[in-house]
C-alpha cells in the first residue's frame, strides 16, 4: 500500500531518473536500450535481443547501460526495432546476433551502427526515430506512453504523469464535472461506431442500480487490427486508470476487461498491471484516502468476432454464448447481469487520462469540427511502412498512405483502400484527399470502424476483396438471424460464382437486393455492416463486377479461375528461367526457342509472370 | 392506455404490450415464426419486421414495446420485400421435401411460404446437411427441416430448464446440437417432448411406432387390446378440425373398434387404480412417519428428470407405476386370466398424449414375468393418422363405449389429464378413507387453473396438510430445491412434466403460434376435462364399481403382495450423459 504522498514522490524521483526517455538532451550519465516487447517484434525473436543484450553487458563489465522493453513504437514492418536514449538512436530490423555489435560500436565506442539503421522511403538513412517521415504527421495522444515506458514496471507509468488523472478527478472533481469534461472534449467511441463518449457516460450516470458496472471491449476482431491490443501491451496502466475515472464518473466500483485470449501477452501484461496497481492500493478500497473503491478483472474471450459487438460481449462474461442482445434496452440502462453498464473500447479509454490532465480545450483543439482528438490506423497490405500510425482526426488518407505510410511499393499503383474492416469499404483513389474522420467516412461508403487500415495496390480484385470479407462474415457470424446467418452465406456463393466465372447478369441486382435486406433487417451491428464490403465495391468498382461478369475476366488479374496465363512467342527468347520457376512442370520448350505453356497443367500461380526477364507472359 | 398509429390508423391500446400484440388489435396478423408466446420472443426470424419512425432500420414486432405516440408501419413495399428475401432464405437451405414431412398441412413455413405465394426460390445454395437422430425411443430429430427458429431451445432451456438442446456453431453452420452432438438419446433430454411441439416444421418429431400396431392388427394370433388416456379424449377432435377442447370420447372409442382392436379399455380405470394405490401408499406414510412429500409418479419425463437431477429425492416418490402401466399389467393378468386368453398374445397399445411414455414403456422394469406392461405407445397424433389412413369420417362416427370389465371410470380419473388432477383425484379418496365417510365436498378449486405451481393447505379428516402441484421441470425444480433445502413443509407433492399437464403433452396436436397467441389452448382442454368430471355419476376412484370387482376378485387390496408385485416399482440414479 503506497499513499497519495508516496507516489507523488514516486513519481518525481523517477521522472528524473526517466528524462533520457523524452529528452534528447538530457544530463544523465545512463544510457537506456529501449526493444520493443510487442507480438509483432516478440515473434521475431525480440526477447533473446534483450537477453543477449544483458548478458554482453554483464560480460564486459558495462555500467550505467538499462536494457528496457517496451510497447510497440509502430513501425512494425521494421521490427524488431530497437531504441537507444538519450540520443535516440532507431535501429530496424535487428537480430539478437547484433546485439553485441551494437554495444561495442554504440555503446562503448560511441559510434552508430550504420548497416542497421533504418532507411527511410527516398534512401536516406536516418538515425533518429522523429527523423523518420513515419512519425513527422503523427501525434501521439493514446499510444503517447507506447514505446516509451516499460509496460511491466508501474512506476515507470508513474513517472510520467500516471495515475495523476486518477489523483485530479478523486480529489478535485465531481462525477459530473468528470462527465462534462469528457464530453467538452468531443471524444468518440473508437471502437468503430463513433458515439460520444461523454454522453455515453452521462447515460450510464442516470441509469438507476444499486450496482453498475465498467467493461472495457478489448476484443479487437477486425482482421489487420491490432491497436487496441499494442496500447494493452505497453501502456495497460492507462487502461486501468481510465476505467476507474470512468467507475468513479458513473458510480461502479466494479470493472471487467474482455480480452481476447489469442493476445497472451496483452493479458499477460494487463494481469500484472492490476496486481501491481493492487499492491499500491491504487485498486481497493479508498483509493487515495477516498471512500472511492474499485475493482477490475480480466475476462477471456474465445476468438468469435460478434464477441466485440457489446451485448454480445456482455453475453459471453456471463458465461453465455456470445451473442448480442436485442436494443434497447442498452448496456447503460440493463447491462451486466441487467446492471447499469457503461462500456467502452480500449483506444477510447486511452484518450481519457490526457483529456483529465490537458483539459478538454486542448483535446478538442484537435481534430475536425465533428470528430475531435486522433485515431489510430493500423496500416497494413500494400504499403511499405506497415504499421500503427496515430495521426490527428482530419488527416487525409493521401497523407496517411503516401506521406506516412510511404506510398505503394514496388511502383505498383494505389488502386483503394479499405477502411473499417469487413464492416467498412473500400475508398478509391479518387477519394485520397478526404479527411478522414466519421462522417466524411460514411460519406462515402465506408466507415472510420475501429481503425483496421489495408492499401490495395492495382494487382488486387476488388470483386476478390469483397469475397474475402464476405467470407469472413459467414464464418464469424454468430447464426443468431436469419438475414446475417444465410443471407451472408448466400452472398458468398454469389460472389465465388462471380470470381469462377460463372456469373450471371442478375447476380448483380440479387447482390444489392439481399445487402440491402441484410443491412436492415439484422439483429446487431455485424449483420448491419456485413454487406458493406460488397456495396462499396459496387459503387467504385463496378465495371469489374461486369467484366468478371460478362467478359469472364478478372480486370486485376487475381482471380485464378478467369486467368489464362500465356507466352508471347514474339517476346520470348527462350531463356527457360519460366520453366524453372514453374512449380507444377506445365512450361515446356527448347533453349533459345519461344516457350509454350500447358494450359491443362497449369495453376494459374503466376511465377512464370513475375520472374520473366522479358515480360513476355502476360495472365 | 396509449395511442399509437398502426398503418395510418390511430389507435387507443393497453401498455406493456408489443408492437405483435397492438397489430393484432388492428386487426393486422404479422407473419412470424420464432415467437412462441411465453416461450421465445427472440426476434431472431426477423420475419416480424416492422418500421418504427425514429428508429433505424426494421424493428422485431414480437419483443419490441408500443410506446406513446408510436408510428407503426407493418405493410410496406419494402417490409413486405424484406419478409419475402427473409423467407426465402430460409427456403433455400431447407428440406423441401413437404409432400413426405410429417408436419405436411401442419407446417408454420409451408404456411407462410403458401401466403407468400413462394413460386420459386431466388436465393439457392448450400442446404442443410440432413443428419438424423432417431436413437430415442421418443423423440427425432431431422437437422435438414431446422430452419433455427430456436423455440426448441428456449422451451427445453427457460421452460422446462433441461437444456438438453442449444445451439453449436457459428454463422451458417450453426445448429441445435446436445452436448457433445450426441443422440438425444445419451444425454439429459427427459423425452418431455415439449420441443416438438414448439417446432414450427418438421424437424422435431416423435418416434412413430403405428407400423407395427397395423401389423398386429392384421395378425390373428395376435389379441389386441388398447387403452386410451384422460388427455387425449379432448384433443383428437382437433385432428379432425373440432374445435379445441371438444370431448370426443364416444368417437374415439368408435374409431378404435373400426380399426379393428380386440378390446378397447380406458386408462381412466388404471387411473382410479393409481389413487387406489397411491393414496393408500399415502396414508401408509403419514401413518407410519415415512419419507414425506411423497410426489406423485406418473409423468415419466418427470420420473427420468428426478432420477437423473435429484437422485436423493427418489425415496420420495411414489413407488406406483403410471395408469397405463397399472393397466397394461392388468390386462395381460387379471384379464387375461378371466377371459382365458393367453397373456402372451395380447399386444397392449397405449394411446398416449405423451412420448416419454414411449421411454417408460421400454423401461426394464415395467415388466410382469417376462411381459412387457405395455408394447406400444402411440401419441394422440399418431391415432389420428392411424385413424385418416383407415378412411374412418371421423367427425360423423357414432358414439361407442369402452368395453367392459376394465372400461369404467371416474371423474377423479378423467381429471387425470390436467395439472392438479392427480392431486384432485387423491385428495378425494384420501379423505373419505381417513374418516369413514362419503364427504361431499370434492373440489379442489385451490390446486386448480394453470399457474406452473399451485401451493395450497387443504384439510383433510380435520387435518392440515400442505400440498403443491407443480408442472413444467423449471417448476419441478423450484420445488425440489425446497425440498432439497429442507424449507419445504408439504406432505404430497404432484409433479407433471409438461406446462399445464398431460393434456399439454409432448404427444398431442400441435397448435401453430398463431393459434397458441390467439387462444388459451390449455384451458380449453382443461375446461374439458373438468366437464367430463362434473359430469360424471361417480366422481371418486375408490367408489369405481369396476376398481372394486378388480380388487375383490384379483388385488385384494390395496398396497397387497400382488399389488406391489404388478402396480408398483422402484428408480434408480440415472447419468444425464452417456459416457463410452
Amino acid at each position: 500500500m503506497k499513499t497519495l504522498e508516496e507516489i507523488n514522490k514516486i513519481r518525481e524521483q523517477k521522472r528524473k531518473e526517466l528524462d533520457l526517455r523524452v529528452n534528447l538532451k538530457a544530463g544523465t550519465k545512463e544510457k537506456h536500450i529501449l526493444v520493443c516487447r510487442g507480438t509483432g517484434c516478440t515473434s521475431s525473436k525480440s526477447p533473446k535481443i534483450i537477453e543477449n543484450f544483458k548478458n554482453i553487458l554483464k560480460e564486459k563489465n558495462v555500467e550505467n547501460v538499462r536494457v528496457i522493453q517496451t510497447g510497440c513504437f509502430g513501425l512494425c514492418a521494421k521490427g524488431p526495432i530497437v531504441i537507444i536514449r538519450p540520443e535516440d538512436t532507431f535501429y530496424a530490423m535487428v537480430t539478437p546476433d547484433d546485439c553485441e555489435e551494437i554495444i561495442n560500436t554504440h555503446i562503448i565506442e560511441g559510434k552508430k551502427v550504420e548497416r542497421l539503421l533504418c532507411k527511410d522511403v527516398d534512401g536516406t538513412l536516418v538515425d533518429r526515430l522523429d527523423e523518420l517521415n513515419f512519425y513527422k504527421k503523427q501525434e501521439r495522444i493514446a499510444l503517447k506512453n507506447c514505446g516509451v515506458i516499460d509496460p511491466e514496471n508501474i512506476d515507470e507509468y508513474i513517472a510520467f504523469d500516471g495515475y495523476k488523472a486518477l489523483e485530479k478527478v478523486l480529489t478535485s472533481m465531481t462525477p459530473d464535472e468528470v462527465i462534462q469534461e469528457v464530453t467538452d472534449s468531443g471524444l468518440r467511441g473508437r471502437g468503430g461506431a463513433g458515439f460520444p463518449t461523454g454522453k455515453k457516460w452521462m447515460f450510464a450516470k442516470m441509469a438507476k442500480g444499486d450496482q453498475k458496472y465498467v467493461v472495457c471491449n478489448a476484443d479487437e476482431g477486425d482482421p489487420g487490427a491490432f491497436m487496441d491490443r499494442s496500447i494493452l501491451e505497453g501502456d495497460p496502466h492507462c487502461i486501468i486508470e481510465a476505467m476507474m475515472i470512468a467507475g468513479y464518473a458513473i458510480g461502479a466500483n466494479k470493472g471487467y476487461i474482455y480480452v481476447r485470449a489469442e493476445y497472451p501477452i496483452a493479458v499477460q501484461r494487463f494481469q500484472k498491471a492490476i496486481e501491481q496497481a493492487k499492491e499500491y492500493g491504487i485498486l481497493g478500497t479508498n483509493i487515495f484516502g477516498t471512500d472511492f473503491e474499485f475493482d477490475l478483472a480480466i475476462r477471456l474471450g474465445a476468438g468469435a468476432f460478434v464477441c466485440g459487438e457489446e451485448t454480445a460481449l456482455l453475453e459471453s462474461i456471463e458465461g453465455r454464448r456470445g451473442q448480442p442482445r436485442l436494443k434497447p434496452p442498452f448496456p447503460a440502462n440493463a447491462g451486466l447481469w441487467q446492471k447499469p453498464t457503461l462500456i467502452n473500447n480500449v483506444e477510447t479509454y486511452a484518450n481519457i487520462t490526457k483529456i483529465i490532465l490537458n483539459g478538454a480545450k486542448w483535446y478538442s483543439s484537435i481534430g475536425t469540427e465533428t470528430s475531435k482528438g486522433t485515431k489510430v490506423f493500423a496500416l497494413g497490405g500494400n504499403v511499405v511502412n506497415i504499421g500503427l500510425v496515430e495521426v490527428p482526426m482530419g488527416t487525409t488518407l493521401r497523407e496517411i498512405v503516401f506521406d506516412i505510410g510511404g506510398g505503394i511499393p514496388d511502383g505498383k499503383e494505389f488502386k483503394a483502400a479499405q477502411t473499417g474492416g469487413p464492416s467498412g469499404g473500400c475508398i478509391p483513389a479518387e477519394h485520397l484527399d478526404t479527411p478522414i474522420d466519421y462522417e466524411s467516412l460514411s460519406a462515402i461508403g465506408s466507415m472510420m470502424g475501429s481503425g483496421g487500415l489495408i492499401v490495395m495496390d492495382n494487382t488486387k480484385c476488388m470483386v476478390n476483396l469483397a469475397k474475402f470479407y464476405l467470407g469472413f462474415t459467414v464464418d464469424e457470424s454468430c447464426g443468431k438471424c436469419t438475414p446475417c446467418r444465410i443471407g451472408t452465406q448466400r452472398m458468398l456463393e454469389i460472389l465465388e460464382r462471380i470470381t469462377e466465372g460463372n456469373g450471371e447478369t442478375e447476380d448483380i441486382s440479387k447482390l444489392e437486393k439481399l445487402a440491402h435486406t441484410i443491412k436492415n433487417a439484422s439483429v446487431c451491428g455485424l449483420g448491419q455492416t456485413a454487406p458493406n464490403p460488397v456495396l462499396s465495391t459496387l459503387k467504385y468498382f463496378k465495371d469489374e463486377y461486369v467484366a468478371h461478369i460478362e467478359d469472364k475476366k478478372c480486370p486485376a488479374g487475381e482471380c485464378k479461375a478467369l486467368a489464362n496465363v500465356e507466352i508471347n512467342p514474339e517476346l520470348c527468347k527462350g531463356c527457360g528461367i519460366c520453366k524453372r520457376q514453374c512449380p507444377v512442370n506445365a512450361i515446356s520448350g527448347e533453349v533459345k526457342q519461344p516457350h509454350k505453356i500447358n494450359p491443362e497443367i497449369c495453376i494459374k500461380c503466376g511465377a512464370c509472370v513475375d520472374k520473366c526477364p522479358f515480360k513476355a507472359i502476360s495472365k | 392506455m396509449i395511442k399509437i398509429n398502426i398503418d395510418g390508423r390511430e389507435l387507443e391500446v393497453k401498455e406493456n404490450i408489443t408492437v405483435l400484440q397492438a397489430a393484432r388489435v388492428a386487426n393486422i396478423d404479422i407473419p412470424t415464426l420464432c415467437f412462441l408466446k411465453e416461450i421465445n420472443a427472440a426476434g431472431d426470424c426477423r420475419m416480424c419486421v416492422v418500421e418504427i419512425e425514429g428508429r433505424r432500420g426494421l424493428v422485431p414486432s414480437c419483443n419490441t414495446m408500443v410506446e406513446d405516440g408510436m408510428v407503426i408501419r407493418t405493410n410496406t413495399p419494402q417490409i413486405n420485400e424484406t419478409r419475402k428475401i427473409i423467407l426465402d432464405l430460409i427456403l433455400s437451405s431447407h428440406n423441401r421435401t413437404c409432400l413426405t414431412c410429417v408436419r405436411n398441412g401442419n407446417c408454420e413455413l409451408q404456411t407462410l411460404a403458401q401466403k407468400f405465394g413462394m413460386a420459386e426460390i431466388e436465393y439457392p445454395g448450400q442446404e442443410v446437411e440432413p443428419h438424423i437422430d432417431d436413437l430415442s425411443p421418443s423423440i427425432v430429430r431431422d437437422a435438414s427441416k431446422c430452419i433455427m427458429c430456436k423455440r426448441c431451445v428456449a422451451m427445453c432451456k427457460n421452460i422446462q430448464k433441461v437444456s438438453a438442446i442449444d445451439v453449436a456453431g457459428r454463422g451458417f453452420k450453426s445448429h441445435i446440437s446436445t452436448a457433445n452432438e450426441a443422440s438425444l438419446n445419451d444425454v439429459n433430454c427427459t423425452n418431455c417432448g415439449q420441443c416438438i411441439q414448439a417446432c414450427p416444421t418438421g424437424a422435431l418429431r416423435e418416434k412413430e411406432t403405428i407400423d407395427d400396431v397395423w401389423l398386429k392388427l392384421k395378425d390373428p394370433d395376435s389379441y389386441v387390446v388398447v387403452q386410451t388416456a384422460p388427455a387425449v379424449r379432448v384433443a383428437l377432435g382437433e385432428e379432425f378440425g373440432m374445435k379445441i377442447g371438444t370431448n370426443v370420447t364416444g368417437k374415439m372409442v368408435s374409431a378404435l373398434k373400426r380399426l379393428g382392436f380386440d378390446k378397447v379399455f380406458d386408462t381412466n380405470t388404471g387411473a382410479d387404480i393409481t389413487i387406489m394405490e397411491e393414496a393408500h401408499e399415502f396414508i401408509e406414510r403419514i401413518k407410519e412417519n415415512d419419507v414425506l412429500p411423497m410426489i406423485t409418479s406418473c409423468s415419466p419425463g418427470w420420473i427420468k428428470y428426478i432420477e437423473m437431477n435429484y437422485p436423493e429425492l427418489l425415496p420420495h416418490l411414489s413407488t406406483c407405476k403410471s395408469p397405463h402401466q397399472m393397466f397394461g399389467a392388468l390386462v395381460k393378468t387379471y384379464f387375461a386370466k378371466k377371459e382365458k386368453i393367453d397373456p402372451k398374445k395380447i399386444y397392449m397399445v397405449s394411446v398416449m398424449p405423451c412420448v416419454a411414455k414411449k421411454f417408460e414403456s421400454q423401461r426394464p422394469e415395467m415388466k410382469n414375468e417376462g411381459l412387457r406392461d405395455v408394447d406400444n405407445v402411440i401419441t394422440t397424433r399418431e391415432l389420428a393418422r392411424m385413424i385418416k389412413q383407415a378412411g374412418i369420417e371421423f367427425a360423423d362416427l357414432e358414439d361407442a363405449q369402452f368395453d367392459d370389465p376394465m372400461g369404467e371410470a371416474t371423474g377423479a380419473a378423467a381429471i387425470f389429464g390436467t395439472t392438479g388432477g392427480v392431486m384432485e383425484a387423491a385428495l378425494r379418496t384420501a379423505q373419505d378413507v381417513l374418516t369413514g365417510q362419503d364427504l361431499p365436498k370434492i373440489e379442489f378449486e385451490a390446486v386448480r387453473g394453470g399457474n406452473g405451481i399451485k401451493r395450497a393447505t387443504v384439510n383433510i379428516a380435520g387435518k392440515d396438510l400442505k400440498v403443491v402441484a407443480a408442472s413444467g421441470l423449471a417448476n419441478a425444480q423450484k420445488i425440489m430445491e425446497e425440498i432439497k433445502s429442507g424449507k419445504a413443509d408439504y406432505q404430497f407433492v404432484e409433479i407433471m412434466a409438461c406446462p399445464g399437464g398431460c393434456i399439454m403433452g409432448g404427444g398431442q396436436p400441435i397448435k401453430s403460434s398463431k393459434t397458441r397467441r390467439e387462444v388459451d389452448v390449455r384451458k380449453l382442454r382443461a375446461d374439458a376435462l373438468y366437464s367430463i368430471d362434473e359430469k360424471s355419476t361417480i366422481r371418486k376412484s375408490h367408489e369405481n364399481p369396476a376398481v372394486k370387482k378388480i380388487y375383490e376378485e384379483f388385488l385384494e387390496e390395496p398396497g397387497s403382495y400382488r399389488a406391489h408385485k404388478l402396480l408398483h416399482t422402484h428408480y434408480k440414479e440415472r447419468d444425464k450423459y452417456k459416457i463410452d
